[in-house]
């Protein structure tokens, strides 16, 4: 895995996102807010993508992609 | 261990009724026009039936239970054994299931048991009810589900009032020694018992006249009293999808049989991305789970034999079936069933 394909997946499932226009850089709540159904989406996302389980805690602590994409690569890691 | 087989005991009928009366979410003026959109678009949920404020679970249970009786000419004389689940029974005791064998007809031999189980509540109710047919070679048993979870959800909480319908069923079980063994996967984990439920008005809680009544804010379109339905819906999501599909490969492997061997997954229909979410962690083609949460909504236990009438009528009646069934959430509790069914009564889904 790598960053670049996570943002691919991530503007792909999101339709307010256009694509090309994330970064690793980007601030996530410049793009949309964490309410209870873009959670819902992200952390269905990541579980078939990835097999990782985001909680909200990581979600609200969370500022920019990069921050979300670490999280995901550290508790893959962990597991393999 | 929670998986076991029954043997004897084969699935006979299977009935479902819901209100007439038709809630479009899309006119769910609480949240603005673009938000009412996203949330049908990832719950699945665009329409849902909810009952008048007189009618009852008894009331829902019994008029499914009596269609399916007609459909297969069973008397009410005759019945053995029901089995009630619900979690909105008529009264705090007795339970509902008493209520009944009494409105249907049935004689006082009959064995009434009620379930405390909700979106698990089919599969519970499935291995209670198939385990006393099985033992006791009961002739003739209904497994009802009913429920009404409208009534305890806070119009002002986005997360659970736009989701849930009313909705009861009937299944029809009879005991018979060349019936193929039901296997079951029943799982519990109560420690999460928060992530679902009503905190006042029990025991440990009794209502309060003031603080139960009080409507607490706990973020922006959530806001409900203790009285009424409270989910934590991060939590609860990653519950499910962490244990459902493997509860379901455990399951298929305990019965000996690989896991595409189902003709159709009928999943509690709890919201449309959890049941994707889970389809695609077993890699099973859309087409092989029937939905019905679209029409509907979550309506708790009755949401899997529901489906079974409103989606699967046509294959149940007029072939062999392998079907799999998944039930998981308040409890927490999960748990999954494989069954095989030949020719079954279903009559047409009944709306009051």
């Amino acid at each position: 895995m790598n960053i670049q394909e996570f943002i691919q997946k991530v503007e792909h499932e999101f339709d307010q996102i256009n694509p090309g226009s994330l970064t690793p850089e980007s601030k996530i709540r410049d793009y949309f807010e964490w309410d209870s159904i873009n959670a819902l989406v992200f952390i269905a996302l990541v579980n078939v993508e990835y097999d990782v389980e985001i909680n909200a805690d990581d979600l609200q602590q969370s500022e920019t992609v990069t921050d979300l994409y670490q999280i995901i690569e550290n508790r893959k890691n962990s597991v393999a | 261990m929670g998986l076991f087989s029954i043997a004897n005991c084969r699935i006979a009928g299977a009935s479902a009724c819901v209100p007439v009366n038709v809630v479009n979410n899309a006119d769910y003026e609480y949240l603005a026009p673009s938000e009412r959109e996203m949330l049908i678009k990832t719950t699945g949920v665009a329409h849902r039936r909810v009952a008048d404020a007189t009618t009852t679970s008894a009331d829902l249970a019994l008029q499914s239970a009596q269609h399916l009786m007609q459909s297969m000419q069973w008397n009410a004389s005759d019945i053995d054994l029901l089995v009630l689940v619900t979690q909105t029974g008529d009264y705090l005791m007795p339970a509902t299931s008493r209520l009944l064998q009494h409105r249907l007809g049935c004689p006082k031999h009959c064995i009434t048991l009620d379930v405390n189980s909700g979106c698990s509540g089919f599969v519970d109710g499935l291995a209670v009810a198939s385990a006393l047919v099985s033992s006791a070679c009961f002739k003739k048993a209904l497994l009802l589900t009913a429920e009404i979870p409208s009534r305890y959800a806070s119009p002002t909480d986005k997360s659970t009032f736009p989701l849930f319908g009313d909705a009861a069923a009937a299944v029809a079980l009879t005991s018979d020694k060349d019936a193929a063994p039901l296997f079951f996967n029943l799982q519990t984990d109560g420690s999460a018992y928060e992530a679902i439920m009503i905190p006042d008005g029990g025991m440990r809680s009794p209502v309060h006249p003031v603080d139960s009544f009080r409507l607490n804010t706990f973020a922006p379109g959530i806001e409900r009293n203790r009285l009424q339905l409270a989910l934590d819906g991060i939590k609860v999501f990653n519950f499910s999808l962490r244990e459902v599909a493997p509860n379901i490969r455990d399951l298929f492997s305990f019965a000996g049989k690989e896991l595409t061997d189902a003709d159709h997954y009928v999943f509690h229909q709890a919201n449309m991305l959890i049941i994707d979410s889970v389809r695609k962690k077993l890699g099973l083609e859309k087409e092989l789970f029937p939905i019905s949460i679209d029409r509907y909504g979550n309506t708790s236990s009755a949401s899997i034999p529901l489906t079974m009438v409103s989606e699967l009528s046509h294959e149940l009646s007029s072939k062999k079936q392998q079907l799999l069934f998944s039930g998981f959430g308040v409890g927490l509790a999960w748990g999954s069933c494989l069954a095989e069914t030949s020719h079954i009564f279903v009559p047409e889904l009944l709306e009051v």
